[in-house]
């Protein structure tokens, strides 16, 4: 085995070159040194500080407004056929799991008119599955595979809106990312640094719902005097919705609008900022073609109107209808381009798919964080002080070959953190510190082995040969055991398990490689200057 | 230096002291978990909101559960005496999750600070509305200072106030003066714009309850699959029953660590989670180690007892198992004496736990190897061995589990 004692001096040399370069790359200076370590090996929230969000996805939201307009496009396909009804509802639910149970229920269609009806349906709703009540009465439900398209279109285009959102705010590193299982339809935000999570959620906007609103009345300086004007009560089918005049502080203003909203979030495309000909700031839109084809009936028949843009209940935006607009419209007479850009923001960001609320929620003070890593670090470097001082005490020089094992398999598993792009997390520092502890197992079964050894009476290179060998299968043995619970813990757990697994899983392999491999090449440094050594220090 | 050489203690004659006081650890706990009604979940499984809040002096703690009614606060004894608290409060519903923060932090708020003086506490001000705060202020006072300097200066101010030893928390403005590009017109205008609330919150951790037992759900199961793993690994590379009894020791450890949490009332949480892996992993690789011993001695004395070549085995590791426990427990003592209140339950659980996992291999994996093959050899011996006690000693060839070995 000595023969290639120079190949494998290489093979360590370079592994620990790769390694320290992707800790802290080619430093320039000293305190190079400290700002790469920052760069590469990136820490948690729950060591830096932050806010961490789980939010579920209210995706029965979307389901239900899938099935409105369905009913709304059904409506006017069987006028067009002349068919009648008696009502047209799509229940309500308010459960997530519930999705399923949302259904289009028309009742009192003529007997008579019941093939024409049905030959209707499959022909225009195809992603519909029609069921029969009884005679005159029908069921419309989504087709399984349509429902479960939707729901996690419903998440993606969440997780975009939201991403979108975020990006407003120009954070360096943020992540939202689809959460759990399939079924579970929640959205994990990070953010790193943001320790304000009111201000976090105000612009991920929990709630955000767009709608475009007829204004009926307004407007009014209070709430007072928008109820007066209506005897204290206000009429059907309204609701009053405040507006926030730009660029001044005070002055809010009340505007009666109709509850029920002309164009919703969904069918908003893109918006963009942009000038007319006179130079003056407008925003642009498009609209989905449905969308498109009922604000263009819309806009026909109510030119001079004043329509809102409703952002979460806030009206953001009034502007007056002057012509036919379809599937594209300009908001024009804007004062700014600030305005501009923010009112495009908000037809682009209103378009939530369905409401999201938080699940979970941690915010991690930045102080905490310090707190955490300054005791982490101190304790970290007590209880390795104490392993290297006793190690060296028991074992003397073989000792210095375990230290130095024990330093190779951090710098190697920090590496791996960094080129993996991980992030150590409190679990992954749980599962470090099994690492150094199963790494000090291994060094220390070995010399023990070579202890054993010697006291037969064998020679020293024999003995360390031999030590090395009868070890390495308990080595072999306990490093899968635990590797093979790590796999299962990675794929059956979450979040901070696997981090946990990962972390110990990087550690124990790196851990094969130092303690056995490079080890057994310091001692056979050692070992092979002088043929005949007589004394080991162990 | 080496302490133990030739050592022939007669490990396996002592097992039923220490089985007998294994199960008794196991019922004490049982009995702990029964009588407090269940096992204490922290927020991460039981579903609620935590606040964790750092008070300039000792935390007023009955004044704490009076203003926020149903609360449990809790007070940290740590060495470092940093005068922090914890107040919990459980949730039943996913939607109570805004509200109850909000009640937390205005309860804090009226009772140690002062919300009416229309000033920011810049003692749980967060940059961006340290930097709305200041910015007319600075220009009006005559520090002319550019979008960018303020930001800038915000971080500093807030970074000088994270940093330990202030953790979050300072009492005076002019202890700011330190910071760099801090001058009396700045911190003039601080004082005229803020104050100091003798409190900070370091964190806020909030789950719902459905998601709360989804996680604990998830961890448990994920902890079951990963046990099973191991024993159908141990399971090839020895025998069934090694596999068995390692799997069997392990979760004896598990059991009394959770055990002793509910005595010393600490609570489970998701950290406490990543430290019973941790001992898993910890107290299955030292019974490894022996079952290892245990296969090679079979290999070489095939005649011997098997509690022979167990003790035998147990004494060759000796050594070994000293130093490592030693030293894990010397790194996790360290951890738990310093490693502050973020650590504390991680560590406790680890503390526990290596103590357990240690004697665990011992006196729980290799007796119930040990049982099985008494039981196996007993009933595979003919009747008529029974009855001449004469031929006992010589026990039958047992089956070596190294079969898969190498």
């Amino acid at each position: 085995m000595k023969k290639n004692l120079t190949a494998r001096t290489v093979v360590i040399g370079i592994t620990m070159l790769i390694c320290v370069f992707g800790i802290i790359d080619i430093p320039k200076s000293g305190a190079d040194v400290a700002k790469n370590i920052q760069n590469n090996i990136r820490l948690g929230l729950d060591l830096k500080g932050g806010t961490h969000l789980v939010m579920q996805v209210q995706v029965q939201d979307a389901v239900k407004a899938d099935a409105d307009q369905t009913a709304d496009r059904l409506k006017e396909d069987l006028k067009k056929q002349n068919l009648t009804w008696n009502s047209m509802d799509v229940n309500e639910v308010t459960r997530v799991e519930d999705c399923d149970k949302i259904a289009l229920t028309i009742k009192g269609v003529p007997a008579t008119q019941s093939s024409a009806f049905r030959s209707l349906v499959a022909e225009r709703y195809p992603g519909y599955v029609l069921t029969v009540l009884n005679a005159t009465d029908y069921s419309m439900k989504l087709k399984a595979s349509e429902l479960l398209d939707l729901k996690s279109d419903t998440v993606k285009r969440a997780v975009d809106t939201i991403g979108n959102r975020i990006d407003q705010l120009g954070l360096a590193e943020k992540s939202v990312q689809p959460y759990g299982s399939g079924s579970t339809y929640q959205i994990l935000i990070q953010l790193p640094g943001v320790d304000d999570p009111a201000r976090a959620k105000e612009l991920i906007g929990t709630a955000a719902v767009l709608e475009i609103c007829d204004v009926k009345d307004g407007p009014y300086p209070t709430r007072d005097a928008a109820l007066a004007q209506h005897g204290g009560v206000l009429p059907l089918g309204t609701r009053l919705v405040r507006a926030k005049p730009r660029g001044t502080s005070d002055g809010e203003q009340w505007y009666l609008v109709n509850k029920a909203a002309v164009i919703s979030g969904r069918e908003m495309r893109n918006a963009r900022p942009g000038q007319d000909d006179m130079r003056k700031w407008e925003t642009s839109f498009n609209l989905s073609p449905d969308g498109g084809k009922r604000f263009g009936r819309y806009t026909e028949a109510n030119i001079g109107n004043k329509l809102a843009v409703v952002l979460d209940g806030q009206a953001v935006s009034v502007a007056t209808i002057q012509s036919k607009i379809e599937d594209s419209g300009r908001i024009t007479g804007l004062g700014s381009e600030e305005e501009a850009v923010d009112l495009s923001r908000y037809l682009r960001s209103g378009s939530l798919p369905a409401a999201v609320i938080p699940n979970e929620e941690r915010s991690i003070g930045p102080s905490l964080g310090a707190d955490s890593i300054h005791e982490g670090i101190l304790a970290g470097i007590a209880g390795l002080a104490a392993v290297v001082v006793v190690m060296l005490l028991y074992y003397k020089r073989s000792g210095v070959n375990a230290v130095l094992a024990l330093v190779f398999n951090t710098v190697i598993l920090l590496a791996a953190v960094s080129y993996f792009h991980a992030v150590l997390t409190l679990p992954g520092i749980a599962g470090i510190i099994l690492t150094i502890g199963m790494a000090v197992d291994s060094n220390v079964l070995i010399f023990e082995r070579i202890r054993e050894e010697l006291r037969t009476g064998k020679s020293v290179i024999s003995a360390v040969d031999t030590g090395f060998n009868k070890a390495w299968w308990t080595i072999v043995d306990t490093h899968v055991t635990t590797v093979v619970s790590c796999a299962f813990l990675f794929l059956f757990g979450e979040g901070p398990v696997r981090g946990f697994a990962v972390t110990l899983t990087i550690g124990l392999i790196a851990n094969v490689f130092t303690a056995v491999f490079v080890s057994k090449t310091i001692f056979d440094y050692e070992l092979s200057g002088s043929r005949q050594v007589q004394e080991l220090s162990i | 230096m080496e302490l133990f050489r030739h050592t022939n203690y007669d490990f396996l004659g002592k097992k039923w002291p220490f089985i007998i006081a294994s199960l008794i650890l196991t019922v004490a706990g049982f009995a702990s978990i029964a009588i407090r009604g269940g096992v204490k979940y922290g927020i991460d499984f039981k579903g609620g909101a935590l606040m964790t809040v750092r008070f300039a002096d000792s935390p007023p703690l009955e004044k704490i559960r009076s203003v926020i009614p149903g609360a449990s606060v809790q007070n940290f004894t740590d060495p470092q005496a940093r005068n922090e608290v914890e107040i919990g409060i459980e949730l039943q519903e996913e939607r109570e999750l805004n509200i109850s923060r909000q009640k937390m932090e205005t309860a804090l708020a009226t009772t140690f600070g002062q919300p009416n003086s229309g000033k920011l506490d810049f003692n749980n001000a967060s940059r961006q509305a340290l930097v709305e705060r200041l910015r007319e202020p600075l220009a009006r006072n005559g520090v002319a200072s550019s979008e960018p300097q303020i930001q800038k200066l915000a971080e500093d101010l807030l970074d000088y106030r994270n940093t330990p030893p202030r953790s979050g928390l300072i009492t005076d403005f002019n202890q700011l003066s330190s910071v760099p590009g801090v001058n009396a017109g700045i911190l003039s205008t601080l004082k005229q714009e803020c104050y100091l609330a003798p409190y900070t919150v370091k964190g806020t951790q909030m789950v719902g309850p459905k998601v709360g037992a989804d996680l604990r759900n998830k961890a448990v199961l994920a902890t079951l699959y990963a046990l099973a793993g191991m024993l159908a690994y141990i399971a090839f590379r020895f025998e069934w029953i090694y596999g068995l009894g390692a799997v069997i020791a392990v979760f004896h450890d598990t059991l009394i660590t959770v055990g002793l949490f509910s005595i010393f009332n600490e609570a489970i949480d998701m950290t406490v989670i990543a430290a019973l892996l941790t001992l898993v992993g910890y107290s299955m690789n030292d019974t490894i180690v022996i079952f290892d011993r245990i296969r090679e001695n079979l290999k070489v004395t095939r005649r011997e007892p098997l509690e022979a070549v167990m003790n035998k085995a147990v004494n060759q590791t000796l050594s070994r198992t000293i130093m490592t426990s030693g030293l894990t427990f010397l790194t996790i003592i360290a951890l738990f004496l310093f490693g502050g209140p973020v650590l504390h339950a991680f560590s406790f659980a680890l503390v526990c736990g290596v103590i357990v996992g240690t004697y665990s291999s011992v006196f729980i994996a290799s007796p119930i190897v040990l049982f099985w093959h008494n039981y196996s050899d007993q009933r595979r011996r003919p009747r008529a061995a029974v009855v001449s006690p004469a031929s006992r000693p010589e026990a039958p060839a047992r089956k070596s589990p190294s079969r898969a070995a190498k």
